[in-house]
């Protein structure tokens, strides 16, 4: 076969970027020049993408249902705080990498044992997961802090130039640069033939078994990687607030990033930037509206998208470039 | 005699009281074309998943080229050659015609693994994919999700992943199945036209089918071999015809 077909052009080229990517990019930078009052919040919305996106890639490619994925976000919390509040070591870097390692071996041992069930048991394991790790911290606050918190994380300043400063600049940065970094091993992962072998068991378990896949050892590899990712998220919130409480494992958490995915569309990799933006931005906005009710705003959104925009708010946004792009021929 | 491509010996299989395989002995030789009849109940499917490995045998031993792979998970016999299609269609609906056949090549390669390098590297499998996609005349719907395809066309996908496999035996359950009899002949055309080397079982209702295809048929009743014969040996047989008598008007 030399000839090109249309079908293998698609398999060919569905990596390739596209210019419509450097969007997000464009956004989140313009927005550290146009809104330099606001990066406090939009620090705390990149580390929440990279939350989201992590939670993507077990749930929206691979079909895990979790409900504890905050367990990896505040253990990666805890690994960052405690190098630099316990064991003075304040090189921020590296304290990300401490927490991506140790929220990778929770993520392999949890895995190991837990993604033999399937459906509803493991959806109750993933949240008995979490609040083991919580009931953990909190008897263990000689070192943790308990239920005061975590205090003393003083990152040194970044690359030894850069100081972390109240006004989130450096912060902002950072976060934007791990989160592009995380983006592009996620989406490099998700269009390799791993990727795709993902895919195939959130759509057919028992058809991946039959073309010979070890879906267990699939699914394992990639909860590992997950949670690694979800673990640099939780360093980063360490780091960037210079402090961890016991809320990093809360059921609130994990709850809070599935509806983002949800939000803006699982499966899809943007749909993690739109749901973690709009989530963040509505409970930033509505419990200054009313600090009581403003869960209600989201609910009402999560109805009608999940009613109304099966896809997500991003399957909107492609769907609407679709007909733009079929409209102009 | 040639050593069977597949074989078991005394293969049994009990749920509780229940026998539903009773000391089976069965061998496929290389090339054969073998169907698997009998009557609703009279345990087909246990027999398709105690050799495919979903369920384990209660004793009694499964052979694959030889090779004892009673003790082996479903997804290793597959490496080892054993290929399968479902009785209801079990694709990837949600994914395209071509990256459901393009995922079994690309695990029969050893690409399943492979997360740093993307699809799009590995031309050999992606063009393997559209070949056997050609060969099934499923082109125009390549790029079409399966959900989308007629029941006939899914049917046609179903066979397509398992010769993605290249498998020394491939289990047909119930290939016609759900398939409008107006859509049967490109279906029929396609199980006439796989390839010799391949050994295949197939497990049918429908006899028109059976006795178009098979060179050989085993006769399966209550978990057990009534007996195995050449096509015209098992239309004489007056116990096969009493067993399907009772049932309907299949033959």
């Amino acid at each position: 076969m030399t000839g090109t077909s249309p079908a293998a052009d698609f398999l060919l080229a569905r990596h390739r970027w596209h210019w419509a990517e450097a969007i997000p990019w464009i956004l989140a930078l313009a927005a550290f020049f146009l809104f330099p009052g606001w990066l406090a919040l939009g620090t705390q919305i990149l580390i929440m993408v990279l939350f989201a996106l992590s939670l993507d890639l077990i749930l929206g490619y691979a079909g895990i249902v979790t409900l504890g994925h905050a367990a990896f976000f505040g253990v990666g919390a805890y690994a960052a705080g405690m190098l630099s509040a316990l064991l003075g070591w304040h090189e921020p870097i590296t304290g990300l990498i401490a927490a991506a390692v140790s929220a990778a071996i929770v993520g392999l041992i949890a895995g190991l044992i837990i993604l033999r069930t399937r459906g509803l048991t493991l959806l109750m394991l993933t949240l008995a997961t979490t609040i083991l790790f919580q009931e953990i911290a909190n008897t263990f606050d000689h070192v943790t802090g308990g239920f005061d918190g975590l205090h003393g994380v003083t990152p040194a300043p970044l690359l030894g130039l850069f100081e972390f400063d109240l006004w989130f600049k450096v912060p902002y940065l950072y976060a934007l640069a791990v989160l592009m970094l995380a983006f592009f091993v996620i989406r490099r992962i998700v269009y390799s033939p791993f990727g795709r072998e993902l895919e195939g068991i959130r759509e057919n378990v028992a058809r991946m078994h039959a073309i010979g896949a070890p879906v267990r050892r699939r699914l394992v590899t990639v909860y590992t990687i997950s949670a690694a990712l979800a673990g640099i998220a939780g360093g980063l919130f360490a780091q960037a607030n210079a402090f961890v409480t016991l809320d990093v494992f809360s059921f609130d958490r994990s709850g809070a990033v599935l509806i983002m995915l949800i939000l803006g569309g699982s499966g899809r990799l943007y749909g993690a930037f739109v749901g973690a933006v709009v989530y963040m931005f509505m409970e930033d906005q509505l419990a200054r509206l009313s600090p009581e009710f403003w869960q209600f705003g989201i609910g009402l959104l999560l109805v009608l998208t999940v009613l109304f925009a099966r896809r997500g708010l991003f399957g909107l946004v492609e769907t609407a470039a679709r007909s733009l792009k079929g409209g102009g021929r | 005699m040639s050593t069977a491509v597949l074989e078991t010996r005394d293969m049994c299989k009990s749920f509780g009281a229940l026998e539903v395989a009773r000391n089976i002995d069965f061998r496929l030789d290389p090339g054969a074309r073998h169907a698997l009849i009998g009557p609703n109940g009279a345990g087909k499917t246990t027999f398709v998943n105690l050799i495919t490995g979903t369920l384990k045998p209660t004793s009694g031993q499964v052979h694959l080229g030889g090779q004892d792979i009673t003790a082996m998970a479903q997804h290793e016999r597959v490496k080892h050659g054993l290929a399968r299609t479902f009785q209801i269609n079990t694709l990837f609906n949600g994914l395209t015609v071509l990256e459901n056949i393009y995922l079994g090549i690309a695990e029969r390669k050893g690409l399943g693994h492979a997360m740093w390098r993307p699809v799009g590297s590995n031309r050999e499998a992606i063009d393997e994919a559209v070949a056997l996609i050609d060969r099934l005349q499923l082109t125009e719907d390549a790029l079409r999700p399966v959900r989308e395809l007629p029941y006939g066309r899914q049917r046609l996908v179903e066979i397509a992943i398992a010769l993605g496999l290249e498998p020394r035996v491939l289990l047909l359950d119930e290939p016609a199945a759900g398939v409008p009899s107006a859509e049967h002949g490109i279906l029929l055309d396609v199980i006439d036209s796989l390839p010799t080397e391949i050994a295949i079982l197939i497990i049918e209702h429908d006899m028109d089918v059976v006795f178009r295809f098979a060179r050989e048929i085993t006769v399966l009743v209550s978990g057990g071999v009534l007996t195995v014969g050449s096509p015209d040996e098992i239309a004489r047989d007056e116990r096969v015809r009493a067993v399907y008598l009772g049932e309907s008007s299949h033959v």
